[in-house]
């Protein structure tokens, strides 16, 4: 059991496609996405989860892939930034983020997006306030914070139009 | 990060039985970060996440089983923890980020390692964490550092915030080890420094934190998590007070209080709470309590404000209670 060389059996649907290969556990998901993957729209920040530029989701749920190791989470979903536009068409929140200047380098951007991806689906959108809150987990040191709250808000005036138009 | 094995235990049995310098994996968040930063060297790793333990379940006495393995995200989010355990929340939900959250478990949260800076840092002396090499802290850079509980050998805060809640519900932790199951008040679960630093808490080589028991609520509206921190979301705590009251007609009937921020360990002071019991809130007994509660404090070079800031969270977070109008972790305003 404690042969340091063994790598340990590994399976995830990403973005939809299966991957399954044999990997040292010490391999991070952001690891693997970007540097065997060639998945790189996910970014690498800090390593330490202190700066969300790794965020994605698993299960549906967003987590910095920097802290978790790929061996953890078998046969886990995971969707990536490459995830949210898989025709080509960009997501509602990608087209709101760049309406809404929502970055100036695009270093965090990945990040925020998948972030605010999962926020919506959590539903913590009910003011700005409530939304800085629940977005604090993605820094961006070109300061975009605020066109980063409108994209969000933006977003959720379209799903409340969409849903109001539905009823009605 | 230096290579390891890795396991998946079937059964808690296995997993108690671990091989020596083995570190047991829930979420990661703390111990993956530790790894990367070479201050934790497990030769092999046993990720404990296949052995269930995430349900959060109503017990016979009216009180609420948490599991282990229940993420903290989960456990905030959970109907009866929201409903019944505002203050449990709230703590929660004022740690972290929703991204660690979504990951982080109930019983890693239990046993995650102090942010001391030097801690971190393997190039430079520390008990805790090499131990006999001195402490970096003590006379260093210690402005987040303890004033209360520190021994010559180690001055570090115990940095969770849902550890402060659990030491206010006065919550027992369960335990399954190579020797049998026992169980723990929070209260006594994590230890002073003293001349052992490296020891965080009363586990045993093996032992696993298999739930968490909460007592039957008594607290109403009356309870309050407050944090002051160096920015208004995403960081440690300085200060952090949690309160809960049982107050009858005006009177407290009994009140709970654990600090956070300027312990080595949640800190909770038995004779400042019964300073509250039968009397009607005033500003001369919230003084006094707060006085009591930091007895004996002792800073350190850069921290001395913790002992000018420390009242003021008490007595503030006291009125909070009082009143029944708990601090919101949305809207940050301080009423
Ligand atoms: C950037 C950042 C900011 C943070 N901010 C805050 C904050 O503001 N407030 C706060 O309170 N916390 C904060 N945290 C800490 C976070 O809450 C902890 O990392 C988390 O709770 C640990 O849980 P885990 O399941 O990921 O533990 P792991 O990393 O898996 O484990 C941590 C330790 O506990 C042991 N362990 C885990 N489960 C068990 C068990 N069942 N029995 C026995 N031992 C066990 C492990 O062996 C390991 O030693 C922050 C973390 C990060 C990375
Ligand atoms: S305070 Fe404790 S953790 Fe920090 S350097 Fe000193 S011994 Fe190490
Ligand atoms: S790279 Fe993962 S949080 Fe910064
Ligand atoms: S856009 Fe540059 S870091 Fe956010």
């Amino acid at each position: 059991m404690n042969d340091v060389s063994a790598d340990i059996p590994c399976r995830l649907q990403i973005n939809g496609k299966t991957y399954a290969a044999d990997l040292p556990p010490s391999v991070t998901l952001l690891d693997l996405l970007r540097e065997r993957l060639d998945l790189t729209g996910t970014k690498k920040g800090c390593d330490r989860g202190q700066c969300g530029a790794c965020t994605v989701l698993v299960a549906g749920k967003r987590v910095k892939s920097c802290l978790v190791l790929a061996v953890s989470i078998p046969d886990a979903e995971v969707t990536t930034i490459e995830g949210l536009s898989p025709n080509g068409q960009l997501h509602p929140m990608q087209q709101a983020f760049i309406e809404a200047d929502a970055f100036q380098c695009g270093y965090c951007t990945p990040g925020q997006i998948m972030s605010a991806v999962a926020l919506l689906a959590e539903g913590h959108t009910h003011s700005r306030e409530e939304i800085r809150e629940f977005m604090s987990g993605n820094l961006c040191r070109c300061g975009a914070y605020n066109g980063i709250v409108d994209a969000i808000e933006q977003v959720v005036a379209q799903q409340n139009r969409n849903h109001t138009g539905e009823a009605a | 990060m230096r290579r390891f094995s890795y396991s998946r235990p079937a059964t808690l049995d296995e997993a108690c039985h671990s091989a020596e310098h083995t570190r047991f994996l829930a979420g990661g968040t703390n111990l993956i970060d530790l790894m990367k930063s070479d201050v934790e060297r497990p030769a092999h790793v046993a990720d404990l996440k296949a052995l269930g333990m995430h349900h959060i379940d109503e017990q016979p006495d009216g009180g609420l089983r948490l599991g282990a393995l229940a993420t903290n995200a989960d456990t905030a989010a959970h109907p009866l923890v929201a409903d019944r355990y505002p203050l449990l929340a709230s703590a929660i939900l004022a740690g972290a980020s929703p991204q660690i959250r979504n990951v982080a478990t109930n019983g890693g949260n239990l046993n995650q390692r102090t942010r001391c800076h030097y801690f971190y840092d393997p190039d430079m002396p520390c008990n805790k964490r090499s131990p006999g090499t001195g402490c970096s802290a003590r006379g260093g850079r210690n402005r987040i550092m303890a004033i209360l509980g520190t021994s010559d050998a180690c001055i570090a805060t115990f940095p969770s915030d849902m550890c402060v809640a659990l030491a206010a519900l006065k919550a027992t932790v369960n335990l399954t080890g190579p020797e049998g199951e026992r169980s723990v008040p929070i209260r006594d679960y994590h230890r002073l420094p003293g001349e052992t630093p490296w020891r965080d808490n009363i586990l045993r080589p093996g032992e696993i934190v298999t739930s968490i028991d909460l007592p039957p609520a008594s607290f109403g509206p009356h309870h309050t998590y407050l944090k002051i921190r160096d920015r208004l979301s995403f960081a440690f705590a300085i200060v952090s007070a949690a309160i809960g009251l049982q107050i009858e007609d005006g009177i407290i009937r009994h009140g709970r209080i654990a600090l956070g921020g300027v312990g080595t360990k949640p800190w909770c002071v038995p004779a400042a709470e019964a300073l509250l019991e039968g009397k009607p809130p005033s500003h001369s007994l919230f003084r006094d309590v707060a006085e009591r509660l930091l007895q004996g404090a002792m800073p350190d070079r850069d921290n001395a404000a913790k002992l000018r800031l420390a009242p003021r969270v008490i007595e503030r977070a006291l009125w909070q209670a009082s009143a029944g109008t708990p601090q919101s972790q949305t809207d940050k305003t301080i009423r």
